[in-house]
């Protein structure tokens, strides 16, 4: 049993102010599209109320068997993905190192060519008929995930003349609190890609850029069936509440 | 060296793309068959306490063209100031209100909208109460870390002079920024990314 289960109700402390060095900031010109969505005054800070330590929640109950098996989740019967099978796994853990578990992630990513099932999609590699590109999880008492999916291929994208993106996997990540809410992308150890991508390169620190690569993880693989690659996710921590001041009557 | 402190550090932001749909809202770019719905598309049913109201509006970038690819996620209290679920120590919410909300902007218009219900009054930590509102959270292509913005309801002019967060800002010329147009049940918050109406966005 753990502290923080599933069935014990979540911490309500405030978080850990953001680091926002540490984030890419909002405004990045190689990264051209920010430049007219960039907020330019600045943002307004306050210790966080109830809107924000609290958030929403999803049972398990949400999840059907295939959520997380992207190779079978979208194919005909009996079909599958094609490309490279890989194992995504890991752990959801706060800043101070705690699981957080019970949370959705969900992960979305383009097929084993490079190429996205969305009608904006531009690219010329070939749809897979049996991929559709979208799973999710919810965490384990551990914090721990997984899925199954094909290692999706690098894609070109309208930015300079010839920029492509690197290998990489999308995710969305709940806490518990709505301050926490989390969008991001996971790349792949040793991709040649990852230094010339101008969305990576709005990262400023060399070390939170390798924080989104996931290594090749070969204790995890599946022998004559699927790789692996492992990614822990940090979520924002809450300050530990002991030494709080309390009101009168509280 | 004095000892470490042992804390981590969060996973950076990235970008969530032109392709958050495929994502989070699955159903809404035609992947369908993988979830039967896609979330937070439903806030409220029959049984739900509280004014029915409807939120929409557009995302503006810079130039003032609408957002056609961002997506909104919204949280709330429920009509009596209790957010549901079990984060919220007080307990007692609404179990016919489900407080999140997530929708992507019309691929045409750039439109969001909720249907969701007035939030009642929630406490800050002092103890003070707070004027109803609703949090956002908007992300999209360009945006590298998601953002966080509050509305709340021009109808209650007396709680938002007297919100313990409102009160605070040093531009109080800023304030309309986060404060809808109401008519009938419908408020609209534009949300302006850049320029002379640049909304307030917090770092929470
Ligand atoms: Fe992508």
């Amino acid at each position: 049993m753990t502290e923080f289960g599933i069935n014990t109700p979540p911490e309500t402390g405030a978080f850990l102010p953001r680091d926002r060095n540490w984030h890419p900031p909002a405004f990045t010109p190689t990264y051209k599209t920010s430049v007219v969505r960039a907020p330019q005054k600045a943002l307004i800070s306050f210790d966080n109320s109830l809107s924000e330590v609290t958030g929403p929640r999803f049972g398990h109950n949400l999840i059907g068997p295939n959520d997380n098996d992207l190779i079978i989740n979208f194919a005909r019967p009996g079909e599958m993905a094609i490309g490279q099978r890989i194992i995504v796994h890991g752990r959801v853990l706060d800043e101070r190192g705690r699981p957080v578990p019970g949370v959705l992630v969900e992960y979305w990513q383009a097929n084993a060519g490079g190429r996205y099932r969305h009608k904006k999609e531009g690219y010329q590699a070939a749809l897979d008929p049996n991929f559709g590109g979208c799973g999710r999880s919810i965490t384990a008492e551990d914090g721990s995930y997984w899925f199954r999916t094909v290692k999706p291929g690098a894609y070109p994208w309208p930015n300079g003349v010839n920029d492509w993106r690197p290998a990489h996997i999308h995710f969305s990540v709940f806490g518990s609190g709505f301050a926490q809410r989390l969008i991001t992308q996971m790349y792949f150890e040793g991709d040649p890609m990852l230094k010339l991508c101008p969305i990576v390169n709005t990262i400023a620190d060399p070390a939170a850029i390798e924080a989104l690569v996931a290594p090749l993880d070969m204790s995890n693989t599946v022998p004559m069936d699927a790789r692996a690659y492992k990614f822990d996710i940090i979520l924002r921590g809450r300050r530990s509440t002991p030494f709080e001041n309390r009101r009168e009557g509280n | 060296m004095p000892q470490p402190l042992n804390l981590l550090k969060e996973t950076p932001s990235q970008t969530a793309g032109p392709y958050v749909h495929i994502g989070l809202t699955p159903n809404f770019c035609d992947i369908t068959g993988v979830y039967p719905e896609d979330l937070g598309t439903v806030m409220v049913g029959e049984a739900t306490k509280g004014e029915r109201i409807t939120v929409t509006g557009r995302i503006f970038d810079g130039t003032g063209t609408p957002l056609r690819d961002g997506l909104i996620e919204i949280w709330q209290a429920d009509a009596s100031g209790r957010y549901p679920g079990p984060t919220d120590p007080r307990g007692g919410a609404d179990p016919h209100f489900t407080g999140w909300g997530r929708c992507p902007a019309d691929g045409e218009t750039g439109v969001y909208r909720f249907e969701t219900i007035k939030p009642g009054r929630v406490p800050w930590p002092d103890g003070r109460m707070q004027a109803p509102h609703i949090s956002f959270w908007i992300v999209a292509r360009g945006i590298n870390l998601g953002l966080n913005t509050r509305l709340y309801f021009p109808e209650e002019s007396a709680a938002n002079a007297e919100d313990p967060l409102l009160k605070r800002l040093e531009h109080q010329a800023r304030v309309p920024t986060l404060v809808g147009k109401r008519e009938g049940q419908t408020i609209t918050f534009d949300i302006h990314l850049q320029g002379p109406q640049e909304t307030i966005f917090f770092d929470i």
